[in-house]
């Protein structure tokens, strides 16, 4: 009969148009209840104006083992920051 | 503090050299100050601290909430009733995160409240204490919070990352529990001459258990400095106590009380008062559960749970239920 409620993962998206972001997580029987507990958990000073929760059993993460695989390309790849280019002060503002 | 006298199962801290190749690697990237996640390799030991730490520190939060949700429907306005109630609806919410954060170690809530009910996990010393007045409202916002900012601001940079998350959450809304605490004595200490003798009360009856929460000197424990290279404890128990200390005394002194100890003694010297040491054995009673509301609080926690329990069923069950009603109808 003893069954914990499941986890959920909680996001949300504060008041400046920005992304929604994990804030954590908490308990709850169902969905609509999650909503409710996060409400209470995380946003009781005006933290967000939308919150989303998600099953945590329903995330998929990357392996941390695959982390040189999957992050170590992009540090040799310096041409991709505006500062790998020398734009002559002449030209202004770029 | 709100974890106190945590055990690492170290019996010495070792060497560098003396690590296999994943522990030097992982002990590594906490000396350079990256952080631990849930996922990534970690000594069982640092595991296993952890949930203890974290544990306790959950439970505190929780148990915390009762001595003051003792004065909920009694505080004398409508203003501080509705502050009170959001104080301790704060401490809930930092229950929570921190009950969060040591279930990405692997023990699940429900797991680590059983094991606080079974008595087999702890909370801080101070929460034994009962709170007789509405000024020790005040004393408590003041002082136990306040010690607990002393101990939870370091930690936003301990080397676990949903730790250190969790803490960075909870600093932001301590600074409201401290000073809505110090508003509470300014209004006692400066009100007729029995609110300034109830604020004095309080000030006698929490300053030493304030001093225990830092715990025992630790300057010689092998379990601190394990914790200290995990950077799972940022600074010993005696230099937490010294700055709350200096903290403090000059506060107790705008508000016009008097701190209970006769060889407080400002140290041009070492920058900082001499102070008295609180009764340790009167400490090592209350955490064998001797203090004056041990029993009161688990048994509070305890019916809580029970009582609680048909809810908690029953919600999952209407779950569990909707849930196999919307896959029979897709
Ligand atoms: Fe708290
Ligand atoms: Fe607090």
């Amino acid at each position: 009969m003893k069954k914990e409620w499941p986890l959920w993962e909680v996001f949300i998206r504060g008041q400046h148009g920005l992304n929604h972001r994990h804030v954590g997580s908490l308990h709850a029987p169902d969905a609509e209840m999650a909503i409710r507990n996060a409400r209470d958990v995380y946003t009781r000073r005006k933290e967000g104006v939308s919150i989303w929760v998600v099953p945590s059993a329903l995330i998929t993460a990357s392996d941390p083992a695959n982390r040189d695989a999957l992050f170590e390309p992009a540090t040799d790849k310096i041409y991709r920051h505006p500062s790998f280019y020398d734009i002559p002060d002449e030209v202004g503002k770029m | 503090m709100y974890a106190q006298m945590v055990t690492t199962d170290a019996n010495r801290v070792r060497d560098i050299s003396e690590m296999s190749d994943e522990e030097r690697v992982f002990q590594e990237r906490i000396d350079r100050g990256e952080k631990i996640e849930p996922t990534d390799w970690m000594p069982e030991g640092y595991r296993k601290t952890l949930i203890r730490q974290i544990g306790q520190h959950a439970h505190s939060e929780i148990v915390g909430q009762l001595p003051e949700g003792n004065w909920i429907t009694r505080a004398p306005t409508l203003e501080r009733k509705a502050i009170l109630l959001a104080k301790v609806q704060d401490e809930a919410g930092h229950g929570l995160y921190l009950y969060c954060a040591a279930e990405t170690l692997g023990v699940t809530r429900d797991e680590l409240i059983e094991l606080l009910h079974a008595g087999k996990m702890k909370y801080s010393s101070i929460f034994n204490y009962p709170t007789l007045t509405w000024a020790d409202i005040g004393a408590v916002g003041w002082l136990v919070d306040g010690a607990a900012i002393m101990n939870q601001v370091p930690l936003q940079r301990t080397s676990f990352g949903p730790y250190s998350r969790a803490m960075v959450r909870i600093c932001k809304e301590e600074s409201f529990h401290q000073r809505q605490g110090f508003d509470i004595m300014m209004k006692m200490a400066n009100g007729t001459p029995a609110q300034h003798r109830m604020a004095q009360d309080a000030l006698n009856r929490f300053w030493y258990p304030s001093l225990m929460m830092f715990g025992p000197s630790d300057k010689d424990s092998v379990h601190s400095a394990q914790s200290m290279s995990w950077k799972i404890k940022i600074n010993t128990n005696d230099e937490l106590r010294q700055k709350f200390v200096d903290q403090t005394v000059p506060q107790a002194e705008f508000l016009g009380l008097t701190v209970p100890d006769d060889h407080l003694k400002w140290n041009e010297e070492k920058d900082g008062y001499d102070f008295s040491e609180p009764d340790w054995s009167e400490f090592f009673e209350v955490l064998k559960g001797n203090g004056p509301c041990n029993k009161e609080r688990l048994d509070a926690r305890i019916k809580a749970w029970d009582d609680g329990a048909w809810v908690r069923d029953g919600l999952m069950a209407h779950a569990d239920k909707r849930a196999a009603a919307r896959t029979a109808a897709e």
